[in-house]
């Protein structure tokens, strides 16, 4: 092939990523701002307050209108702060929690990269995502961005080792660990019915890992003014903001596709078969949410040594002892997959 | 630990009925009103935004006896007066220093021939401090037209003076 064939091609494959990358995110972006209002929506449901409800119908146009006012907002970057860790911060974590939308399978033919270790793909981003946090404390060069920082880095730590247990069970199950396989995996029947003690620690570690109440140590308003957050302004502010809830969105979607059958409707009948399978995986996504944001409004903050205990002594042993259940129950009635 | 406890930790059952809870109270009705556009009932003695009232055939009500002047906890207001051809004592200067003001309605009180009054209106906030800098115009303006509420309040507590 001439180089200019070659060049073209390229190109070619470049613009239909592109493409494609963009037919993804901008939904995701959009649905994190929809989200937001959503979570506020809930929280004040739940209080009997109002909640947003001035900015277009039914206030939904308020997540975009605090973006505006953010991105109007003067950014002011501390004169003791190392400024270049400070401004890279909430770059490196929004871009952390939107590029793990890569892998995330919307329908049977609907994802950017099938790859085979989908979700030690996503294990590792998500592992990536506590250096945005601790970059931000610590550039600050301030107390509170700081303790809040160390909190944030020994929870996320801890959350994450029995997070990446419970995904043992599953993967136990199905074999592999392409995110499409994991769903396929579930056709006859959800892996919430047979793990479902694994879901509600899945559940809970995510509140954890996404800094969710009560686990929302890291950024304790009481005590710690906005944790991390507190030397940031403006569009930096509003970027960290962004990737909080683009992870709690990417957090749902994962607990949908290893508990919930992802794109799968519940029973193969009629009524449910009519309804477009990526409908199915935002409805799962989205009561998994309302959840995430009705815990918020019902539980006080756990105590910092209560959530250490929490993660390592009882969801850590629980988690491993439960592997040892489902490999000794797959391998003692012959259902290890593969075989 | 005691095996029931034991088992209501592992089973979650207090967060299960807080979560029924929350479920419950999202379809009660609202406490919180859409304030710009819904107000909530305001009662008889409200202490708002002052106003000076007339009689009915126009004339000023205040007498000029500084009582109120005299009582005022904040300072926030000034008065002089001199008297008329007539011979009756009327006010040539009624300041009140809104910002001063601490809105505790003992020139009310001690009014005599319930001239200053305070009105229900509490949305008078300014751009400027100067704004908020009350003279008598602005004063006799607002009793002109507040007076419908501000007769009904005082004839309503009427009893209880």
């Amino acid at each position: 092939m001439e180089p200019k064939d070659k060049m073209i091609e390229y190109l070619f494959i470049f613009f239909n990523q592109t493409y494609k990358i963009l037919l993804l995110l901008v939904p995701v972006l959009v649905s994190v701002a929809m989200i937001v209002w959503l979570d506020r929506r809930v929280w004040a449901f739940v209080q009997k307050r109002r909640g947003p409800n001035v900015v277009g119908p039914f206030g939904l146009l308020q997540s975009l209108a605090d973006a505006l006012k953010y991105i109007f907002k003067e950014i002011i970057v501390p004169a003791s702060s190392n400024k270049i860790i400070f401004i890279l911060a909430p770059i490196i974590t929004m871009t952390l929690a939107l590029i793990s939308w890569a892998v995330i399978p919307f329908s049977e033919s609907f994802v950017i990269a099938n790859i085979n270790v989908g979700i030690l793909y996503i294990f590792a981003v998500s592992s990536l995502g506590v250096y945005g946090i601790i970059m931000g404390g610590w550039a600050s060069n301030s107390k509170y961005p700081f303790l809040g920082a160390i909190r944030s880095a020994a929870q996320m730590v801890s959350y994450e080792v029995s997070i990446g247990v419970i995904i043992i069970n599953v993967l136990l199950c199905v074999g592999s660990l392409n995110l499409s396989d994991i769903v396929k995996a579930q056709e006859n029947m959800w892996f919430i019915i047979p793990l479902f003690p694994m879901f509600v620690i899945f559940f809970i570690s995510a509140l954890a890992e996404t800094n969710r109440p009560p686990f929302d140590l890291p950024e304790a308003e009481a005590e710690l003014v906005a944790g991390y957050q507190t030397e940031y302004s403006g569009m930096m502010y509003a970027m960290f903001w962004l990737g909080e809830y683009a992870n709690i969105l990417l957090m749902c979607s994962l607990g949908s596709i290893l508990f919930l059958g992802g794109w799968l409707s519940p029973i193969d009948l009629y009524p449910f078969t009519i309804i477009p399978a990526p409908l199915w995986f935002i409805f799962k996504i989205l009561i998994l949410f309302i959840l995430f944001a009705l815990v918020k409004a019902i539980v006080p903050r756990y105590r910092y040594d209560q959530l250490m205990r929490l993660g390592w002594k009882i969801f850590l042993p629980f988690s491993l002892l439960w592997v040892v259940i489902t490999s000794s129950y797959l391998f003692y009635f012959d259902l290890l997959p593969g075989n | 630990m005691k095996f029931s406890r034991l088992l209501k930790t592992i089973l979650m059952l207090d967060f299960i009925k807080g979560l029924l809870i929350a479920i419950k109270e999202i379809f009660k009705k609202k406490k919180t009103i859409n304030y710009p556009f819904e107000k909530g009932k305001i009662g008889t003695r409200f202490r708002g935004e002052h106003a000076l009232r007339r009689y009915p055939n126009g004339e000023e009500r205040c007498i000029a006896c500084k009582l109120c002047e005299a009582i005022c906890p904040a300072q926030a207001i000034t008065i002089e007066s001199t008297e008329r051809e007539d011979g009756s004592r009327k006010t040539t200067r009624y300041d009140i220093d809104m910002l001063k003001c601490i809105y505790c309605g003992l020139c009310e009180e001690s009014c005599p021939v319930d001239a200053i009054v305070q009105g229900p209106n509490f949305e008078f906030a300014t751009e400027t401090r100067e704004e908020l800098y009350y003279n008598k115009e602005k004063l006799l303006d607002n009793g002109d037209r507040w007076e419908s509420i501000l007769a009904a309040n005082i004839k309503a507590n009427k009893p209880y003076r």
